[in-house]
């Protein structure tokens, strides 16, 4: 299984994660996993819903101890 | 599905100038045509030469400076890197301010005049700030 791509985000503030997420996607290969960090409530609720409306694969959003962790797939 | 979302930004205050970035990168990069007109007090702040940071409306303002808020210049430039967002200054203003184009940040486009912006606003989303 290869190991995902971490984009730390911890501290930054909406949309800031998302933009973050976004750089790294776009350097990422097809089928890669990516695991953003965000500190910030409205990022975990929201990086979801732009990977849906871009269409790539929203593999799960949990938090652990104030930090969310949503994983992606690239899909295309 | 592609949507065309024209951003009007005029103000240059702090929050407005937050909020228009907001909507210009998270728009560009969901996939949606993003076209930025800057005009008015806005244009003032994306000349590479001016250093001072915008005059707050309020204490939302005053925290934007202190968090780690993306700066505004900085989602503009991702609307345009990571979304193919355009950015143009408006002619008159880039004329009453006597800028020209290497006056401003790189990210801005060519200028443009209103009735240009007018009609590639006449489908689609419009927002002003």
């Amino acid at each position: 299984m290869s190991t995902r791509k971490l984009v730390d985000a911890r501290g930054s503030f909406c949309p800031g994660p998302l933009m973050e997420l976004i750089a790294a996607m776009k350097a990422a290969q097809v089928g890669e996993e990516l695991e953003v960090l965000s500190t910030d409530k409205g990022s975990a609720h929201d990086i979801p819903e732009w990977i849906n409306k871009v269409k790539h694969e929203h593999i799960e959003t949990r938090e652990e101890e104030g930090v969310w962790h949503v994983v992606v797939r690239k899909a295309k | 599905m592609s949507n065309r979302i024209s951003v009007m930004v005029i103000s240059g205050s702090r929050e407005r100038l937050q909020m228009a970035a907001m909507v210009a990168s998270v728009g560009a990069v969901s996939g949606n045509e993003v076209h930025v007109f800057l005009s008015m007090n806005a244009l003032t702040y994306f000349v590479k030469s001016v250093a001072e940071e915008p005059p707050v409306e309020g204490p939302v303002g005053t925290l934007l400076a202190q968090k780690k808020v993306p700066p505004f210049r900085e989602l503009f430039a991702n609307a345009v890197d990571l979304g193919d967002a355009k950015i143009y200054p408006c002619s008159m203003a880039m004329d009453v301010l006597a800028l020209e184009q290497k006056d401003l940040e790189d990210f801005i486009g060519e200028p443009m005049g209103l009735t240009k912006f007018l009609d590639e606003a006449s489908t689609g989303q419009v927002w002003s700030f």
